[in-house]
């Protein structure tokens, strides 16, 4: 790594009011206003939540898709420091940015979605703690991994304000943090999966299996890297700066590797199960099934060869279409897929209130708007030289 | 369960004989020997012992003492549906004296008492049934001449233990309820409970009657220790009164969910509603009713189970002491005057307003993403052909030089 010299981050700079931050903090003020009313008049005031379906898009979106999405700054801390690819090192600032605000943000979505959420602090009370549960084990090791990626990150604010010394000192601990930053994650992640495999026979057929956490693991890993060419390309487009190319081209091949490891191991499981001929059945199911599929499938075709990775249009679309592939696997596996009763809805449905879409809108805009503020006061992205 | 084992190998002959005995089945016996032991919450194994000390068959004597009461303790007892299991009490125990069974009249009864008494002092059981008149020297009950007050005295001296069967007995029950006319502060003949005239603790089965289970078991417990069970403060076995009939009520669903009978027939009353509004002293109450049949007659047989509220005959203050109709006062959690709906939301399709959101979002999205890739496409395109004009240039200018 050390064999690598690489243009030291800087603040990008530049005014924080534009339409885009102003929209965001309009989506933003929005939400502040629905949780207001959620936490005064309880959850049923302002979302579509039943008995039949008692998780929403807050959890479903805001926490298992968010997390993903969030995974930018776990998969390249995994291969610049435990693969030893220093070349991306540049890459690693921004992506643990997008994690920090993915995550952190997570953490707090559960909180509006917790029934009785002046009990959280339950969960890390060691006579309260079952052992047992997945939702524990997912629960502990998010709230852990924040605090892990805020003393990542921290050197970026730490040599903002000037504090070298401090900075040093975090930095001898570093290795520590950053093999923890990637275990906690690989934990969390799978166990989000085994949520479906707890819930059994209520999920249907095309995404019933026990090795859901093997694929929620791989497509996080794989969203991650999606999410770090999504967000390189967004950055340069909307800062004007150089795209990425060089690092950019090998990361999406490596990516790639990933996706079909997963999709050998989740086209082999639907056909060794047997619930591949569901997907032919016409049903709302089988629609969103291979959208799925389709999102997972069309980036091997954009970006398979060597000469269209170097287009940075097939690389963002590419990373796009991952991004949602992995969230439908996840909202097909959560909401769409998921039966009350099995074999029948029971009678329960469920669709998203408009407040509910605010709130999540309000989520990511908060994501969005934390990111430009930070890029452009913080030393995130790296120098740009005077050349370009 | 090595002692179980031990029994069977050894007490082959005897179970023969309690076979023979009981007119029971061997397997019957031993499956009333665990209801028993279970009955009065002892460990696994503990059958084996109840088993061996019913079929030893020690018979120890037993004086059943009457005084104002009406036999009902007696008659449940005996018209237990169980097929053997007044056989049982009477084989298990000799009972030398009482009144309503023994064939023995006037003197001879009085005599075959003095008898029993003497031969098995201090080590005959007196089971007193009925409560005790204290006014005007106890006059209001007298036997073979002798007020109850002596009687009992008397009986009690010389026993190994008093058990006290029924609520008359325990306390005073019905006869020591106070009439409601003006200046009455005690029952017309002052009746009190076997304890309070012999001014010591003593193991009281109170019911009206009491659960035949409860005085068998604890009769058992007895045989097979040697001592009485345990008792909580009011004399009573612990493994029988430590909890409210309300705690373990078949209707206790109905009282959580708020659906009250609020008159006898009414259409919550047919459905098996909760009768805490119809004055219910479950709630207040200590005793098994709940959770034990009474008798062998199956379950429901308990007037909570046909439709009518306990009226607490456990409990002193609380049966014939409170109207039957009062409301009881909950010990441990009162009902709110209001419950939650207990509507099940189906939740609905997707609003206008909510699919619009969804739409936009979703449109919204896939529009940046589109024009996006275009613009990074054309810029692409056009660093290309840059590159490639450079190239050109450059392979112009080789070429040139």
């Amino acid at each position: 790594m050390a064999n690598h010299n690489h243009a030291a981050p800087a603040p990008v700079g530049g005014s924080l009011v534009n339409a885009l931050t102003l929209t965001c903090g309009v989506l933003i003020a929005l939400m502040v206003a629905i949780l207001m009313v959620r936490f005064l008049f309880g959850l049923g005031s302002v979302t579509a939540l039943n008995d039949g379906y008692p998780w929403g898009i807050w959890v479903v979106v805001d926490v298992v898709i968010g997390s993903a999405f969030a995974c930018g700054g776990f998969s390249v801390a995994m291969l610049v420091y435990i693969f030893n690819k220093g070349e991306y090192h540049p890459l690693v600032r921004p992506a643990l940015l997008a994690s920090l605000f993915g995550y952190t943000l997570a953490g707090a979505g559960v909180i509006f979605d917790l029934g009785r959420p002046w009990n959280v602090w339950h969960m890390f009370n060691p006579w309260s703690i079952n052992l047992n549960s997945v939702m524990f084990e997912v629960a502990v090791c998010i709230s852990l991994y924040i605090i892990v990626m805020w003393i990542e990150f921290s050197p970026v604010i730490l040599e903002q304000q000037g504090k070298l010394e401090l900075k040093k000192k975090v930095g001898r601990a570093m290795f520590f943090i950053i093999a923890l930053g990637t275990l906690l994650p690989m934990m969390h992640q799978s166990s989000l999966g085994t949520l479906l495999v707890v819930l059994g026979v209520q999920i249907h057929p095309l995404w019933q299996t026990p090795i859901q956490p093997a694929l929620y693991l791989l497509s996080a890993i794989t969203m991650g890297y999606a999410v770090v060419l999504f967000e390189s390309c967004l950055t340069s487009t909307a800062y004007r700066r150089k795209i990425e190319g060089h690092l950019l081209t090998p990361l999406a091949k490596i990516m790639l590797g990933f996706l079909a490891v997963y999709l050998v191991i989740r086209i082999a499981d639907l056909v060794v199960r047997g619930a591949l001929p569901r997907a032919f059945v016409p049903s709302i199911e089988a629609l969103c099934f291979w959208i799925e599929m389709l999102s997972f499938i069309v980036p091997l075709i954009l970006i398979g060869a060597e000469d269209n990775r170097r287009n940075p249009a097939r690389l963002f679309l590419a990373g796009v279409l991952l991004m949602l592939g992995g969230a439908m696997l996840r909202l097909n596996g959560f909401l769409i897929g998921y039966e009350t009763i099995v074999g029948d809805s029971g009678g329960f449905s469920y669709f998203p209130t408009l407040a509910e879409v605010l709130v999540t809108a309000g989520m990511f805009a908060l994501e969005v708007l934390g990111y430009i503020i930070i890029t452009r006061r913080f030393p995130v992205l790296p120098r740009e030289a005077a050349t370009h | 369960m090595g002692n179980l084992n031990e029994f069977f190998d050894t007490g082959r002959n005897a179970l023969d004989d309690v076979e023979r005995r009981l007119d029971m089945p061997r397997r019957e016996f031993l499956q009333f020997c665990a209801t028993v032991a279970a009955t009065l919450g002892l460990p696994a194994g503990a059958e084996a012992a109840v088993a061996q000390a019913v079929e030893a068959a020690k018979r120890p004597s037993v004086i059943w003492l009457h005084f104002q009461e009406c036999t009902g303790c007696s008659e449940s007892l005996l018209r237990a549906e169980h097929p053997t299991l007044e056989k049982l009490i009477l084989d298990v125990i000799s009972l030398d004296y009482h009144e309503t069974l023994m064939a023995a009249a006037g003197h001879q009864a009085e005599a075959a008492r003095k008898a029993a008494m003497k031969a098995n002092k201090g080590k005959y059981v007196l089971v007193v049934e009925g409560a005790i008149p204290t006014k005007a020297n106890g006059i209001y009950c007298k036997i073979g001449g002798q007020t109850a007050i002596d009687l009992l005295k008397e009986c009690a001296a010389d026993a190994a233990a008093v058990i006290a069967i029924g609520s008359c007995a325990s306390w005073g029950g019905m006869p020591s309820t106070i009439p409601s006319i003006s200046g009455a502060d005690s029952s017309p003949t002052g009746s009190e409970g076997v304890a309070k005239i012999l001014g010591k603790d003593v193991m009281t089965i109170p019911g009206c009657p009491p659960n035949p289970y409860n005085f068998l078991a604890a009769v058992v417990h007895f045989l097979t220790f040697g001592k009485l069970p345990e008792l909580d403060k009011l004399g009573r076995p612990k493994f029988a009164y430590s909890r409210l009939i309300h705690e373990n009520c078949e209707r206790r669903a109905h009282f959580d969910a708020g659906r009250f009978a609020m008159e006898f027939g009414d259409s919550g009353h047919r459905q098996g509603y909760c009768l805490y509004k119809l004055g219910c002293k479950g709630p207040e109450t200590y005793a098994n009713c709940s959770t034990l049949g009474f008798g062998d007659a199956g379950e429901n047989n308990w007037p909570v189970g046909c439709g009518h509220p306990c009226i607490g005959c456990t409990e002193k203050g609380v049966g014939f002491t409170k109207p039957i109709h009062q409301v009881a006062k909950m010990l441990n959690v009162t009902p709110p005057l209001q419950y939650p709906r207990i509507v099940e939301e189906q939740g609905k399709a997707a609003s206008f307003a909510s699919a619009a959101a969804v739409a936009a979002v979703a449109g919204a999205a896939a529009g940046a993403a589109v024009m996006l890739t275009r613009n990074l496409g054309l810029s692409h395109a056009a660093e290309e052909a840059e590159r490639a004009k450079s190239a050109a240039k450059q392979s112009d200018d080789k070429a040139g030089a």
